[in-house]
């Protein structure tokens, strides 16, 4: 069949994944209101909602895989029906999975509204599907914001938690700050260039209509708002706060998805609007990945609260996946689109075994209290020691394979001195990936701190078994992941070109 | 034998189960109770060494190729192949690390004694990456293998470690790492070099063929030889070696001192010198080698000569012989080459048992200070033997299989460098200027303390251990040209290959 956007019901078919999610949001959102509130004693059946949300989830991972069935056709300008689009919702669809896995047990503990919490993760999750699958600077930006005010309200969600609330507010007075450069930015490309379309930016700027002060003015503030959005240095003060603050399954989940759709959006407004004039960027993304990188690693060192380590290793892988933007090419973006999966399951995952280990009110953080994990409950430990090495980018695991992606990716492009930095900060990051693992397997318990029964939900064991496989999985047969990850790649290269012919 | 061999297809199916044995043996072992763990992981590796001994027959001597190679695509969009095979080079790194195997496994039954389940299946995955390090005919696979090494022993020295081995264990992981992953951006460069017309490759053969100008080759020899001075290790990227080796476990510092060394001066032969040819005979690069290589000889044995701790004293000893591999390999003569090989040999096997001997003498007296012994020759006669024939093939005494690698690397040496070579010829002086005064203090000298009066000899299990690895270190001693006619072929080959390809015209643009 083929999408040739004639009738508006083709248009509701492009956007099947997303309508279905939003559907399934409200519906979850309502289930929760027939529930009852939150003040109501815990009862046998709680976590029902998280299960459901995930029902939708599958069924939006269905209408996805369904798209890969419809040839896309002209027509459409704002929605892209591409491979970039349908690999970029794998990604934001097994975050979202995985979230709400690891979520009920928290949200109970806390007691938490249950249909809001897991609703608001669908909707942001829409956010950034649509994010990952318009063509148009307005449109991502209204997908920004769905997903970043379902991102802030989350964050502070355990409002009786003040870490909590502060950690809301901070992202959300930086995140609108943020939101601010990338509006005005989007602002000046539009006078620059006469459209927010980036096919036709890409024409303008192509056939030198463009004015070129605004557009260059554009383009920075445009790199401004989306450093903040992927956290990269020195955009990145709010990071380690917000992601401290916030209840650890929505770190795990802003961490990894949130993230990865700034990233995917960063992909397709370079890439496809501005790719014809790379020199007007490149020093800029040149600078972010190797300030973001070294500056990123070297914090992390000192961290000892793991929240806090985990928000730096984020902010330093930032700075690898910049690298791939960096590179212009499409083994660097295919790069950036694997990494981006692996990390998704790698980090989130890290995150459940913090959530199982720090205890009801989220107290124990210290590195200290892992220390002995190893003998006291060694499944986790062994989880997690999976998810680091392939976090530090180990062989035999997916953060290896994706660090080679894009390695190969800037070497085509010949960034060798970039690609040095790259390794030698990787070295970096190994020191403090091993701390945590040293602390589990080479350490005893201290005898003061009676260490709190651990108890792993069942939902839980499904999402570290689900982040387990899909991490080594990709690191040892990850050949399908590459060609998928390069069809991905190849549909937003390809059909930026193909705009640039069809566009009147 | 050779008949019975192509009977049951041994060539196809060998290097595989080599490589992937140790990882079922790791899976059962982890699926047993503790208890049998140690005896299981004995068993494998036994079996396995057993097998191995069938690639002495099955290999063909003259051939310099790969023999019994396999390639299949492993990841086929990155041109990434699961390819092995072996020459006359990694035969007998490959057997040598079968032969290890079953020993280090006996010689830690009382040495390691709490969380043994996970001790043995680290050992064991260690294995697969040691001989997947030894086979691997494609870089990517190479680096993985080489990587994977890296998180067992970091792990061994680690947990099983002495006072200060998270310090140990990560200054080992960092050091190694820092080269490797230099490495990785060579190897990179390298695809991308491949990559030409058509698609890159990380097959050893096709970037063989890869033509680099003599200013990539320096670069990328510059990140190569990084990686494998610092695995070496090579003065002055040894500062992590004593303290692996001291912090690590007996069986720990068994596998380090006679496999993982041994990875360095592997990856010389198997990659700097065919792969970057120009560079390796270029005379500034031929000058630092043999520089780096005297100075960690003579300067190890000056610094192991003051060691208290035995082990220490062992662990500096590793790395002046493996001075005399470097000096020897990039001497570029087939004397030097051949001698390095069996210095890297019988360093294997006689550091191997220097360690396990020093790790009964541990399990005894918990101290491995010299002077707390003394007399030992009385009281533990067998001990006594071993310890002496060990250090005198350490030392490199004639009929010993420390005197023919020495010797043949230094008359190597000689032939294209004599002045290096009569200074390395101090350090076989200075060896026997550490080694036997610590013979002494161990096993002559009076027998004055209460403790050592009533030491047991060695144990049936203990001569078990180590009357194999006596016998080899005197067989290779007597009779090393079965093992010589082996490797002289590949030997000869990359020799060739070193003096006649010349490098690559300058690109016009740089």
């Amino acid at each position: 069949m083929t999408l040739d956007f004639s009738t508006p019901a083709h248009y509701l078919l492009a956007l099947l994944p997303e309508i279905v999610l939003s559907v399934w949001g409200t519906v979850v959102l309502l289930a929760g209101v027939w529930k009852g509130g939150a003040t109501s004693a815990p009862r046998a059946g709680s976590g029902n909602l998280a299960v459901l949300a995930m029902v939708g989830v599958l069924a939006a991972a269905f209408a996805n895989g369904w798209l890969y069935g419809l040839t896309p056709g002209q027509g459409s300008t704002m929605i892209a029906v591409d491979r970039f689009h349908l690999f970029a919702n794998w990604i934001f669809l097994l975050a979202a999975m995985l979230a709400l896995a690891i979520s009920p047990a928290y949200v109970r503990r806390q007691r938490l509204q249950e249909g809001e919490f897991h609703a608001l993760v669908l909707f942001a999750t829409v956010g950034m599907m649509l994010m990952g699958g318009t063509r148009d600077l307005i449109v991502i930006f209204l997908a920004l914001e769905v997903m970043s005010i379902s991102a802030y309200v989350l964050s502070g969600f355990n409002r009786r938690d003040p870490k909590s609330a502060e950690s809301g507010l901070k992202y959300f007075l930086l995140g609108a700050f943020s939101t601010g450069f990338l509006l005005y930015g989007i602002a000046l490309v539009y006078g620059a260039t006469g459209s927010t379309n980036l096919g036709l930016i890409a024409l303008a700027i192509g056939s030198g209509a463009a004015v070129a002060g605004l557009l260059h003015v554009g383009i920075a503030l445009l790199a401004i708002g989306f450093a903040f959005k992927v956290s990269a240095i020195p955009f990145h003060m709010w990071t380690p706060d917000v992601y401290e603050g916030a209840p650890s399954p929505v770190t795990a989940f802003m961490s990894a998805s949130v993230k990865a759709a700034a990233f995917i959006a960063f992909a397709r407004v370079f890439l496809v609007g501005f790719g014809g004039i790379p020199e007007s960027w490149y020093a800029i993304g040149w600078w972010l990945a190797a300030l973001t990188m070294v500056i990123a690693n070297v914090i992390a060192l000192a961290q000892t609260n793991v929240k806090r380590l985990l928000a730096y290793s984020s902010i330093a892988h930032a700075g690898y996946l910049l690298v791939a933007i960096v590179a212009l090419n499409q083994n660097a973006t295919a790069g950036l689109l694997f990494y981006l999966l692996v990390y998704t399951a790698m980090n989130i995952g890290a995150f459940a075994v913090i959530l199982c280990v720090s205890g009801h009110g989220e107290e124990r953080l210290g590195l200290h209290r892992y220390a002995g994990l190893g003998a006291r409950h060694p499944a986790l430990a062994v989880c997690l020691t999976i998810f680091l090495l392939s976090l530090a980018g180990f062989p035999g695991t997916g953060g290896f394979m994706g660090k080679i992606f894009i390695l190969q990716g800037a070497a085509e492009a010949g960034l060798w001195t970039l690609s040095v930095v790259f390794v030698l900060t990787t070295v970096v990051s190994y020191y403090y990936y091993l701390r945590i693992a040293w602390y589990m397997w080479m350490r005893e318990a201290a005898e003061s701190d009676e260490p709190d029964p651990v108890t792993v939900p069942l939902t839980m064991r499904f999402a570290m078994g689900a982040a387990v496989a899909v991490v080594i999985g990709l690191g040892v047969f990850p050949g399908g992941g590459v060609e998928f990850a390069r069809a991905g790649a190849e549909g937003l290269l390809t059909a930026g070109a193909l705009l640039l012919g069809a566009a009147p | 034998m050779t008949s019975l061999l192509q009977a049951v297809a041994f060539d196809s199916w060998i290097l595989h189960v080599l490589v992937w044995g140790p990882m079922a043996a790791m899976l059962h072992v982890l699926l047993e109770d503790e208890e049998r763990s140690g005896h299981i992981a004995f068993g494998w590796t036994l079996a396995l060494f057993v097998v191995s001994l069938g690639l002495w027959w099955s290999f063909t001597v003259g051939d310099p190729g790969f023999q019994m190679a396999s390639s299949v695509p492993w990841i086929e969009a990155w041109g990434v192949h699961y390819a092995l095979g072996i020459d006359g080079i990694s035969l007998f790194m490959v057997l040598l690390s079968c032969f290890t195997a079953p020993i280090t496994i006996l010689g830690s039954f009382r040495y390691i004694t709490r969380r043994r389940k996970s001790f043995y299946a680290l050992m064991l995955l260690l294995q697969t990456g040691i001989i997947g390090v030894f086979t691997a005919m494609d870089l990517m696979l190479f680096y993985v293998f080489f990587e994977l090494t890296l998180v067992p022993m970091y792990f061994i020295v680690g947990v099983w470690g002495g006072k200060r081995r998270i310090y140990a264990a990560v200054k080992f992981f960092l050091y190694t790492a820092v080269g490797s992953l230099l490495m990785l951006v060579g190897i990179l460069y390298l695809y991308a070099a491949t990559a030409g017309a058509g698609d890159g490759s990380f097959a050893y053969l096709d970037i063989l063929g890869a033509s680099l100008s003599m200013r990539e080759q320096l670069w990328l020899f510059a990140a190569f030889a990084l990686a494998f001075s610092i695995k070496v290790p090579l003065f002055p990227f040894h500062t992590w070696l004593p303290d692996a080796h001291v912090e690590a476990p007996t069986p720990g510092s068994v596998v380090l001192a006679a496999i993982l060394l041994k990875m360095g001066t592997y990856g010389f032969l198997r990659f700097l010198l065919p792969f970057f040819p120009a560079a390796s005979q270029h005379p500034s690069v031929v000058t630092v080698m043999l520089v780096l290589g005297t100075a960690g000889i003579v300067y190890a044995a000056w610094v192991a000569a003051v060691q208290p701790d035995a082990k220490k004293l062992v662990a500096y000893t590793s790395v002046a012989h493996m001075g005399f591999v470097v000096i020897g390999i990039f001497a570029l003569t087939l004397n030097g080459i051949q001698g390095g090989l069996v210095v890297m040999i019988s360093h294997g096997i006689s550091t191997g048992a220097l360690f396990l001997i020093l790790g009964m003498l541990y399990e005894r007296r918990h101290t491995r200070l010299t002077g707390e012994f003394g007399g030992l020759a009385r009281v533990a006669p067998m001990l006594a033997l071993a310890l002496v024939i060990t250090a005198l093939a350490s030392i490199g005494l004639p009929g010993t299989s420390g005197f023919v690698g020495e010797f043949l690397a230094l008359l190597g040496t000689f032939e294209t460098h004599p002045v290096t070579a009569v200074i390395a010829t101090s350090g076989v002086i200075f060896a026997a200027y550490y080694m036997l005064p610590m013979v002494q203090r161990v096993l002559f000298n009076e027998l004055d303390r209460e403790e050592n009066r009533s030491m047991p000899d060695l144990s049936r299990r203990e001569i078990f251990i180590l009357s194999p690895m006596v016998a080899l270190m005197i067989v290779i001693g007597v009779a090393p040209t079965p093992i010589l006619e082996r490797m002289e072929p590949s030997v000869e080959a990359i020799l060739e290959r070193v003096h006649t390809t010349p490098p690559a015209e300058e690109p016009a643009d740089s």
